[in-house]
């Protein structure tokens, strides 16, 4: 009963992403713009580019992720649904964690898949790119996550996309740190399983938080 | 606790605190700065430019400490709804901010002599300017949300959220820091401090906390004085 709400949710969610747009499209447009800004800012060098690529990579996608965290809670928040939501006997913590995940899957997850062929055009070796693709995969749920907090900390103010990218930036340093690290040690001696293992145990703990803080804010709006 | 967290009981007993805190404060201040002038010998290594130490280490202390009072005023005001709780926590992140700013200036004038570089990424100095900016967040929540309960329902939570991350930002950010090996400049100091230079920084951190709380005790009393305000302005507003 409560899964089939959930699913529901989800596919609602999945929906009105797809038939709305300015949310997959607008960022992937976003991030290909990043990308050929990167060797336009810092000069074409391939040298310099490919000590550069794995960040350049994982901040565009962190930035794409933070210009879409509006959408997850407000329109909801504003037509009253959320508020109808809350009246099921579905905790409202999962309700924001499956719109997170919604949003993981039409937004964060679709940018990850195509990270390699990015990482290619800034020159990174091949050897490079799986961790890159496994990392951005495990990373772009915590992004998700986290923009989903900021969203729902945001959601009722008429102009919160600043407010939101102060809060929700300190918050994605790990993500990016550990996101970054696993990238780059797979091409020397050591061994970069420990940073994406560290990597997905932020994602789990982004998993605790994340859905009861977004749970307490968007009640407060509501109150 | 519960009696101290009524406003009017709290304005009479600061009423009463706040002279002996501002002596406090002027003592120790005058005692710490002479001994960071006169009687604190210079360093054998950086000269002179050690003093800076003194007004820059309880400054970065001090702005650390505001962070972990404003999560526990927050904590405090989730758990037992204390009226109080929420103005201390608010009033103590523009507190802790100014520390932390200054813990940076004075840390980047210390940097030019002794490093000879104004600025260097390493873990603690990148910590510090992460936590400006969760100070930075948390006061924009104050100021976005107008309303004044709503704006504390918010601030507790990005409060709280920011005191659960913040060990793993100061984690990471160490981490990425030996990754990049530039960790090697940061020698100096340790734990091998002298007594003559220890207890003259003792001095000058126990300043620093009894300015901290004069400063946040009168602002908390301004925090009452405006909400005590608003309330008689909306009832006068009621009234006609």
């Amino acid at each position: 009963m409560m899964l089939c709400a959930l699913k529901a949710l989800l596919w609602r969610d999945i929906t009105l992403a797809r038939k709305q747009g300015g949310g997959l499209g607008a960022a992937l447009g976003f991030i290909l713009a990043v990308i050929v800004l990167v060797p336009i800012a810092i000069g074409p060098d391939p040298v310099m580019l490919r000590r550069i690529g794995a960040g350049m990579i994982w901040l565009s996608l962190l930035l794409a992720v933070l210009l879409t965290a509006e959408q997850i809670f407000q329109q909801d928040l504003e037509d009253g649904s959320l508020e109808l939501m809350t009246m099921t006997p579905t905790p409202f913590e999962l309700i924001t964690l499956t719109k997170a995940i919604a949003h993981w899957l039409t937004v964060a997850l679709p940018l990850a898949i195509i990270a390699p062929p990015l990482g290619l055009m800034l020159n990174m070796e091949l050897g490079q790119l799986p961790m890159l693709w496994l990392s951005m995969i495990a990373g772009s749920l915590a992004l998700s996550l986290l923009a989903s907090l900021g969203g729902a900390i945001a959601a009722g103010l008429r102009r919160g996309g600043l407010l939101i990218a102060i809060l929700t930036l300190p918050l994605y340093i790990p993500i990016l740190i550990f996101g970054v690290a696993t990238t780059t040690l797979s091409l020397g001696p050591q061994s970069s399983l420990p940073a994406l293992a560290i990597l997905l145990a932020i994602t789990l703990l982004c998993l605790v938080v994340s859905p009861l803080a977004c749970a307490a804010a968007l009640r407060a709006y509501m109150r | 606790m519960q009696k101290f967290a009524n406003p009017t009981v709290f304005l009479k007993l600061s009423n009463v605190v706040l002279p002996y805190l501002w002596v406090m404060t002027a003592v120790l201040f005058a005692i710490g700065l002479y001994g960071a002038f006169i009687t604190s010998p210079p360093d054998y290594q950086q000269g002179e430019t050690v003093r800076i130490m003194y007004v820059h280490v309880p400054a970065a202390w001090i702005a650390m400490a505001a962070y972990g009072l404003m999560a526990l005023a927050s904590a405090i005001a989730i758990i037992f709804r204390h009226p109080l709780a929420d103005a201390a926590a608010k009033t103590a992140a523009p507190l802790g901010a100014v520390f932390c700013f200054l813990a940076l200036v004075t840390g980047s004038i210390w940097g030019k002599p002794t490093w000879g570089t104004w600025w260097v990424w390493d873990a603690r100095i990148t910590s510090m300017f992460i936590l400006l900016l969760l100070y930075i967040g948390y006061i924009a929540i104050w100021r976005a949300v107008e309303e004044p309960h709503l704006a504390a329902a918010i601030a507790r939570i990005v409060a709280l959220v920011g005191s659960v991350i913040l060990p793993v930002i100061k984690y990471s950010v160490e981490y990425w820091n030996t990754l990049h090996q530039s960790a090697s400049i940061f020698k100096m100091g340790g734990p091998a401090i002298d007594k003559s230079m220890l207890w003259v920084l003792l001095v000058m951190a126990m300043a620093y906390t009894t300015l901290f709380f004069a400063l946040h005790l009168v602002s908390l009393r301004t925090e009452i004085a405006t909400r005590k305000l608003r309330s008689i302005r909306l009832s006068e507003i009621r009234g006609n």
